[in-house]
């Protein structure tokens, strides 16, 4: 049923521990930001294609992870 | 667009790369420093905090063992080739593993009379290593857990962004991608129609060398 993958606890949906999630934070802000530097030299276009990519790639992951927990349910 | 051997213009500023082979391996040495040679001070900033925030936070996950030069049968540490390519940082374990290797007989083990240097900083796990016998790296996998495998992708990652930083020292800014231009074109001319928009596109591609 839908309404129980939509009510399950994220944390049970997760094969790890949900604050290992933490180790994402400094990953995506270092390759954003190196990513938009070695693109630009413009400071504020710099961080704008910071954001675009850490936009990008969390959003990937995300779609990847719903794929997956959806699979999931279905096993 | 490329003005003289050493001047480039991104963003409309202008950029003297000076001496390019230098700068890079400054860049390789220590993130930014080929940056800060050439007097680009904010990105040098970012470099350094970014790859090297990365690289320590990694090294600490992993309890210090993450980072250490081996090519032994049962321990071929190929993640230090990426590692190592943040530099100086990561210099040490080349130390260690050459006097690992010179301590280290025909049967493939540490001999007695080994002491590392340092108080074991960077330095490889005795040997042997075996992948399904308990010895010092699945002791540290024990200890550290997720944490070593988590600190040894930070630091290959730290060393492989310090590759792009490296590239930028030495030739300037990557190329965007023909796609990323026209999506930044629309960005500044909203107004703009999609035939104008195209139109220019497809003028700066021609302009392109390559």
């Amino acid at each position: 049923m839908p309404s129980q993958l939509i009510n399950m606890p994220i944390a049970d949906m997760l094969s790890i521990s949900p604050t290992y999630l933490l180790h994402y934070l400094p990953l995506i802000v270092a390759i954003s930001l190196v990513f938009g530097a070695t693109r630009h030299e413009d400071t504020a276009l710099i961080l704008k294609h910071s954001f675009h990519t850490a936009r990008w790639i969390t959003g990937f992951m995300a779609f990847i992870f719903v794929v997956l927990a959806f699979i999931s349910w279905l096993i | 667009m490329q003005l003289e051997d050493n001047f480039i213009e991104v963003d409309n500023i202008e950029i003297d790369l000076r001496n390019r082979k230098l700068a890079a391996l400054l860049a390789w040495l220590i993130p930014g420093a080929g940056h800060f040679y050439q007097g680009r001070h904010t990105k040098g900033s970012f470099f350094l905090v970014c790859i090297l925030t990365t690289w320590i936070i990694g090294f600490a996950l992993g309890g210090g063992h993450v980072v250490y030069a081996s090519w032994q049968p049962g321990d071929r540490r190929w993640h230090y080739a990426l590692q190592a390519g943040v530099g100086a940082v990561a210099l040490p374990a080349l130390v260690q593993g050459q006097r690992m290797k010179h301590k280290t007989d025909a049967d493939g083990r540490t001999m007695p009379s080994y002491r590392p240097l340092w108080g074991g900083f960077m330095a490889p796990p005795y040997r042997p290593v075996f992948e399904d016998r308990a010895d010092e790296v699945s002791a540290w996998y024990a200890v550290h857990g997720a944490g070593y495998e988590m600190g040894t992708w930070y630091t290959m990652i730290a060393g492989l962004l310090n590759i792009l930083v490296i590239y930028d020292a030495f030739a300037g800014p990557l190329a965007i991608p023909i796609s990323g231009r026209k999506k930044e074109d629309a960005d500044a001319k909203p107004s703009a129609s999609d035939d104008d928009t195209n139109a220019e596109s497809s003028a700066q591609t021609s302009d392109d060398p390559n």
